[in-house]
């Protein structure tokens, strides 16, 4: 993607965050509840509530609110959360790390899963194996993330408990974390114990956002790689002697993984949703764990900050998704 | 040297696609080293199917139903997966019809070029590159280190045309089928194609089956031609002998259906059903599965 282009995207999804910003204000704005109403005792005179409605500078119009709210957003300051009383930045700073390790693991398995498991397909075509495997796959393809969690719980939690049902690292684990990236710092230590223990509580969250992940990709991309292996570059090289896992891998894959791409960037986004029910789900102390009891709390700047992260997140992914295309087209790659 | 290169007996093949349709009826062929053989017919008339038998291609949906294939004297169907895999790509090779869709868009030229030489030949990459580089001198490509390092896309379909006659050729086949090789080119690159084509053959000794619907290619390059109609041989000789002659009612409409070089933009006149109808008369086919073939 050539530098102005590139502007245009960033100038656009400023545009989109703006819009996603007006939609959530207005929307905590017309659904019932009143954030005061939790924050009070029993016993608070009307003076009381005046003093802290106009604390949160909830007496004002909405007009005033937006702007007073926007200016201060794009000062980086998102406010205070109403109920943990403490920066809406700083919480989203702390949990935001935890999701993205999870959901990039989760990404990276069902990545990896799917296309192997789509290459692996593509072999066995016309072989008894892919009835065996479609039918494998369609019934994945109907499975959701949480259902998936909730199954897990059963399997590791109950019947087979190797796993940890929830959480993110065994407080048994000593290790002060610099940094809110446990995994990533953990890795760049070396500190083999920690890996081990946060990938363990990841692995059943990792597997209930991965797994349908996983089938989508292999269905979007078996299909396109059956189409690439009818092609009549794929026939010269079988003629060359190329062996089957080449020709699927060196000669069709590059060519067919366009749609599933694109398709892996959409499914990304709804999968970073997915994880707000998966991370309650495991008791796992992300960003989506956290916008649930907001919500609950009727926490108006922390859902705000929260929605306005995600919003940004999904715009970063699908520019990324475009860039990563881009890259793999050799039209534009090789001018 | 009398035993031919290739010779295919009685071939015959359906289609199961169209329920069981035949698809050759009979079909022989035989072809002298260094002989090159024009495969001729109207779309639909099993040209392809002969060509994708000899190299084993067949799709699933076609079955041959009798016949052999001999290539120096073996039988290729009766051969040993393994034994006619290392005859491919090496013995015969093809040259494909649409060099738009035959070379890998995501690969380098010289990556496609020297892969085969490298699989098949066992030569060392920079073997592989300098054969290449000498191939690509051969094919009359300028400037062929820039080539090399090429994407497809990059490349106009003469020059890719040429890139695939050159990978064709590269192991010294024996045997090269060229499927229509030169029917999505333009006529003027078209012409320079053929001959590339026919000179590269006489340098390298090498046989050629070269499939077309177009008399006019079959004047310019083929020792002699096999005419399909319906999956069937109506006529098979030398090229000189079957044009003069134009014996055949058939003969005559494919010629007058086919571009001409002298006036490139008179077009396609049709075939008169007329013709057609005498002709089915003529080699017993039935009216019912006479309107089939379609490829
Ligand atoms: N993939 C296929 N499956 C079944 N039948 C086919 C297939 N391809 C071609 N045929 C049949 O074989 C006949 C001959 O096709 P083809 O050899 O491609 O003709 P040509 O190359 O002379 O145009 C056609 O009538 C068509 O119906
Ligand atoms: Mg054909």
């Amino acid at each position: 993607m050539a530098v102005s282009p590139l502007i245009t995207r960033l100038g656009l999804a400023l545009v989109t965050l703006f819009g996603v910003a007006v939609i959530v204000f207005c929307l905590l704005r017309v659904v019932p509840g009143d954030p005061v109403a939790m924050m009070i005792s029993p016993s608070a005179t009307p003076a009381d509530i005046a003093a802290l409605k106009a604390r949160y500078g909830l007496d004002l119009g909405l007009g005033a609110q937006f702007m007073l709210w926007l200016g201060a957003v794009a000062r980086g300051d998102f406010g205070t959360s109403i109920s943990l009383r403490r920066d809406v930045l700083e919480l989203i700073g702390e949990r935001l790390p935890a999701t993205l390790e999870l959901a990039f693991a989760a990404l990276v398995f069902g990545i990896l899963a799917g296309g192997m498991l789509a290459i692996f397909g593509t072999l066995c075509r016309r072989t008894p194996l892919e009835p065996v495997l479609d039918f494998l796959n369609g019934l994945f393809l109907a499975v959701p993330d949480f259902v998936w969690a909730l199954a897990l719980v059963l399997l590791f939690g109950v019947f087979l408990p190797v796993l940890p049902i929830s959480g993110r690292l065994d407080p048994s684990v000593p290790v002060a974390f610099a940094t809110p990236f446990y995994l990533l710092e953990s890795l760049a230590r070396l500190n083999l114990a920690a890996v081990g223990d946060l990938l363990a509580h990841m692995a059943m969250p990792v597997l209930a956002l991965g797994l349908p992940l996983a089938a989508i990709i292999v269905r979007t991309l078996k299909e396109a790689l059956i189409e690439a292996m009818l092609q009549d570059y794929v026939l010269l090289a079988r003629l060359k002697g190329m062996s089957p896992l080449r020709l699927v891998v060196q000669e069709a894959l590059r060519n067919a993984v366009g749609p599933t791409l694109t398709l892996t960037g959409v499914q990304f986004t709804f999968m970073i949703g997915g994880t707000v029910i998966v991370e309650r789900i495991f008791a796992y102390p992300g960003l989506g764990n956290m916008a649930i009891d907001a919500v609950i709390n009727r926490d108006l700047p922390l859902i705000q900050g929260i929605v306005l992260t995600f919003g940004a997140l999904f715009i970063a992914i699908n520019i990324a998704t475009d860039l990563i295309a881009a890259l793999l087209n050799p039209r534009q790659a090789h001018g | 040297m009398s035993q031919p290169l290739l010779s295919i007996e009685a071939l015959s093949a359906i289609s199961t696609r169209d329920g069981g349709q035949p698809v050759l009826r009979d079909v022989d062929l035989t072809l002298k080293r260094g002989e090159v053989r024009g495969l001729v017919g109207e779309s639909g008339a099993g040209k392809s199917t002969v060509a994708k038998a000899v190299l084993g291609i067949l799709p699933s949906t076609v079955k041959l139903t009798g016949g052999w294939v001999r290539f120096e004297g073996q039988d290729l169907m009766q051969m040993k997966r393994a034994a006619f895999s290392a005859l491919l790509g090496r013995d015969i090779t093809l040259i494909p019809q649409d060099p738009q869709t035959a070379l890998n868009p995501a690969r380098s030229i010289e990556a496609q070029l020297t892969d085969g030489l490298r699989l098949k030949l066992g030569l060392s990459r920079t073997a592989a590159r300098a054969r290449a580089l000498e191939l690509m001198d051969e094919v009359q490509i300028r400037d062929p280190a820039r080539v090399l390092a090429a994407y497809p896309h990059q490349l106009s379909g003469g020059m890719r045309q040429r890139i695939l006659i050159a990978a064709a050729f590269a192991p010294e086949p024996k045997l090269v089928v060229a499927d229509e090789p030169t029917t999505a080119l333009d006529v003027t690159v078209q012409k320079e194609i053929l001959r590339l084509i026919r000179r590269m053959q006489e340098a390298h000794g090498t046989a050629v089956i070269f499939v077309t619907h177009d008399l006019g290619v079959v004047a310019k390059i083929c020792d002699s031609v096999t005419l399909l109609y319906a999956g069937k041989v109506i006529e098979d000789g030398p090229t000189a002998r079957l044009l003069n002659a134009l014996r055949h009612a058939y003969t005559r409409a494919l010629l007058s259906a086919g571009p001409r070089y002298d006036r490139p933009d008179a077009g396609l006149e049709p075939v008169p059903e007329a013709v057609f109808a005498q002709l089915r008369a003529e080699i017993g086919l039935s009216q019912s599965n006479s309107e089939g073939p379609r490829s």
